[in-house]
């Protein structure tokens, strides 16, 4: 078929790339707190909050690095307000999740509007860093080893949690957390720490994803740019069942979803945004109709821990 | 109550004593709760007067305007009355759900489809039919259409327990595009050049009451709310469900048909934020645009927590929500404060409600009611 020419391809793996790895770091931040046993509802404000600062400090520094260290920066922020009100003082996950959201938008346009609102300032794009060899393979050499350090980096995190998950003290004392916290407890182990570092880790992976999105994808912050992508790593890390493989695949195909529109007009094809955009959720509508399953959730997901409390 | 009852009860010998220093003990619980309520509201606006200074913005100008022009001007009284009508819909429509344990998040794209179906139909059932036959007509298109898009995350929960968190959400996205491809593909208002449907003329739209501007359509949203508070606290169809809500396991083994009244609870809720829809179209807007999603769903989620699924502590906090909405909008255009800020200004309310309600939690536990 003409459509799949190797210019379309590659516009199509490259969009589906670039528009993934936002999605793949949500739903690997997502997938921790969750294991953890705190729905995090929040993870669209980190988001932001770490593409504001991604931004702010990419282009105060004029360096990409220090950019997705401040995007690390603004997620944890958030993520540290979330960790001391949930997880600390035990207040409703779905309450100060939605709060925070909310809070974020509203906090990074008003920064926007104040700062950026007349200028509108963009980034040059950040390095390229080609791995000899790998990316002269046609097509995929494009889209997978030819890239910025930090998809590379991105992707390596899959590998390293799906290890820490399945093979370390940490790992384990984290699905403990959120499964049976009062055992967790009772083996002499601090919950509120657990969670508190799981929480603030998924902040940090949360804004980097933000920061991604802002500094490599847009190369421009706008107000409420994450667009609900957090609330897709909400889902994301409810269709993987624990699992970091399946968040990738699941991050690969929405992120093919969104650039498919480019990639089509990139072939010459007319199809209105709106319909391209259906299609993952259709798809993921689609797998679970036929092969719906349980989402597995550990049991103490949503559930503030008191000690003693039955 | 409670306190007075559990007190007499222990001490029954000298209840002439007892019952007057409990009468002062329940002046003093009412007190209380009234400072719980609106100490975070005063201290949420006194954290977002401190940023509006840093802005440069003049709080005390800023925050009388918006009293002013969403409570204390007539026209804005009556757009903060009418504005509460789709709100206390989808607030009812979120009540029934979480009340039954079911996370229906899903309101977004309930609303916006019923909202579609709507403007498409009422302009042209109107020139075929009398007025009141077309309104009572598109206000049952709007919750069919809404309850139509929960079928599939109904049908999963109830027969295969797939999380309704995923598939309402994942509905949600898929019917906020299909909205639109809807409105810029099919039901195009051919008169115009801007994507948008047919406009149901004002004359044909949902009553006024008396002389003013506020909609019926805040009559429908109190109905709405009151009816659901009614059923879930009062009928023993409100008692299966929370039930089922409670612990499921536990109703399936009491012998309740969970998986009918999962269906239920789903075309319930569904239903009512598709009447959402209907009501903000045949009483507010007229038309749906390309684009246009107010997303009211997630904004009252955290709402109708904090009124614990109550229906009257509810209809307090929407009518607070509209007022400042509709205040925030004109103090947008008059001071230049962006309508962000409101956002701001509800993320500091709801975690300093979060808290009072957590301290007045820690405080009961202490005393041990």
């Amino acid at each position: 078929m003409s459509l799949f020419t190797e210019a379309f391809m590659t516009a199509l793996l490259v969009g589906a790339i670039a528009a993934g790895i936002p999605l793949l770091l949500a739903g690997l931040g997502e997938q921790l707190s969750e294991k953890a046993g705190v729905l995090n509802i929040g993870i669209e404000g980190m988001m932001l909050s770490g593409a504001y600062f991604g931004f702010l400090i990419a282009w105060k520094t004029d360096s990409a690095l220090l950019g997705f260290l401040g995007g690390i920066g603004g997620g944890m922020i958030v993520a540290a307000l979330m960790a001391l009100l949930c997880v600390r003082l035990g207040l409703n996950q779905i309450v100060i999740g939605i709060a925070l959201t909310l809070g974020a938008e509203g906090a990074t346009a008003l920064l926007h509007h104040v700062q950026f609102s007349q200028s509108y300032p963009r980034l040059s794009a950040p390095m390229v860093f080609s791995i000899p060899g790998l990316s002269q393979i046609p097509v995929l050499g494009t889209a997978f080893f030819s890239r910025e350090p930090i998809v590379y980096l991105s992707l390596a995190l899959v590998g390293v949690f799906a290890y820490l998950y399945r093979r370390t003290y940490w790992g384990i004392a984290l699905q403990a957390a959120g499964d049976k916290p009062a055992a967790l407890d009772s083996a002499g182990v601090n919950v509120m720490l657990i969670r508190s570092g799981a929480v603030l880790l998924t902040g940090g992976l949360v804004g980097l994803g933000g920061a991604f999105m802002a500094i490599v994808g847009a190369g421009i912050f706008v107000p409420f740019m994450t667009s609900g992508q957090g609330f897709i790593g909400i889902v994301l890390a409810m269709l993987a069942r624990g699992q970091p493989i399946w968040v990738l695949g699941g991050a690969i195909l929405f992120g093919a979803c969104l650039s498919l529109t480019t990639a089509l007009q990139v072939a010459g094809v007319d199809i209105p945004t709106d319909v391209i955009q259906m299609l993952p959720f259709a798809a993921v509508m689609l797998v679970l109709v036929f092969l719906g399953r349980k989402a597995n959730l550990p049991s103490a997901l949503g559930a503030a821990y008191v000690r003693g409390a039955r | 109550m409670t306190a007075s009852v559990s007190s007499t009860a222990k001490s029954g010998e000298i209840p002439t004593t007892k019952r007057a220093e409990d009468r002062g003990e329940a002046t003093k619980e009412r007190l209380l709760t009234l400072l719980l309520s609106v100490g975070p509201l005063i201290a949420a606006l006194l954290i977002a007067s401190l940023i509006l200074v840093l802005m440069g913005v003049d709080p005390l100008a800023y925050y009388g305007y918006i009293v002013k022009r969403g409570l204390l001007s007539p026209t804005g009284l009556q757009a903060t009355l009418t504005g509460m009508g789709p709100m206390l819909l989808i607030a009812a429509s979120l009540i029934v759900a979480f009340r039954a344990g079911i996370w229906n998040l899903g309101g977004d794209a309930q609303f916006l489809l019923g909202a579609v179906f709507v403007a498409a139909s009422a302009p042209l059932l109107v020139q075929i039919m009398p007025v009141w036959a077309m309104l009572i007509i598109s206000l049952a298109i709007g919750a069919t259409i809404g309850a139509i898009w929960s079928i599939v995350p109904a049908l999963l929960r109830a027969y295969q327990g797939v999380n309704e968190i995923i598939t309402t959400m994942m509905m949600t996205f898929l019917g906020i595009s299909f909205a639109n491809v809807l409105v810029k593909l099919l039901f195009l208002d051919p008169a115009t050049t801007v994507p948008q449907t047919r406009t149901l003329a004002v004359e044909d739209r949902l009553p006024r009451l008396f002389d003013t501007t506020v909609s019926s359509g805040v009559l429908i949203g109190l109905a709405a709310i009151l009816i659901v508070h009614f059923i879930m606290a009062r009928t023993s169809f409100g008692l299966k469900l929370r039930i089922v809500g409670a612990n499921a396991r536990a109703a399936i083994h009491a012998g309740l048909p969970v998986s009918a009244l999962t269906v239920a609870v789903f075309a319930m809720s569904a239903g009512l934020s598709g009447l959402s829809g209907a009501t903000a179209i045949l009483g507010q807007y007229g038309n749906v645009r390309a684009d246009w999603n107010p997303a009211y769903s997630l904004t009252i989620v955290p709402l109708v927590f904090l009124a614990r699924f109550n229906g009257f502590a509810t209809i307090a906090y929407v009518f607070f929500f509209s007022m400042l909405s509709i205040g925030s909008e004109s103090a947008a255009r008059r001071m230049g404060v962006p309508n962000y800020f409101t956002l701001v200004t509800m993320a500091v309310l709801l975690i300093l409600l979060g808290i009072t309600e957590m301290l007045d939690k820690r405080r009961r536990d202490r005393k041990g009611i």
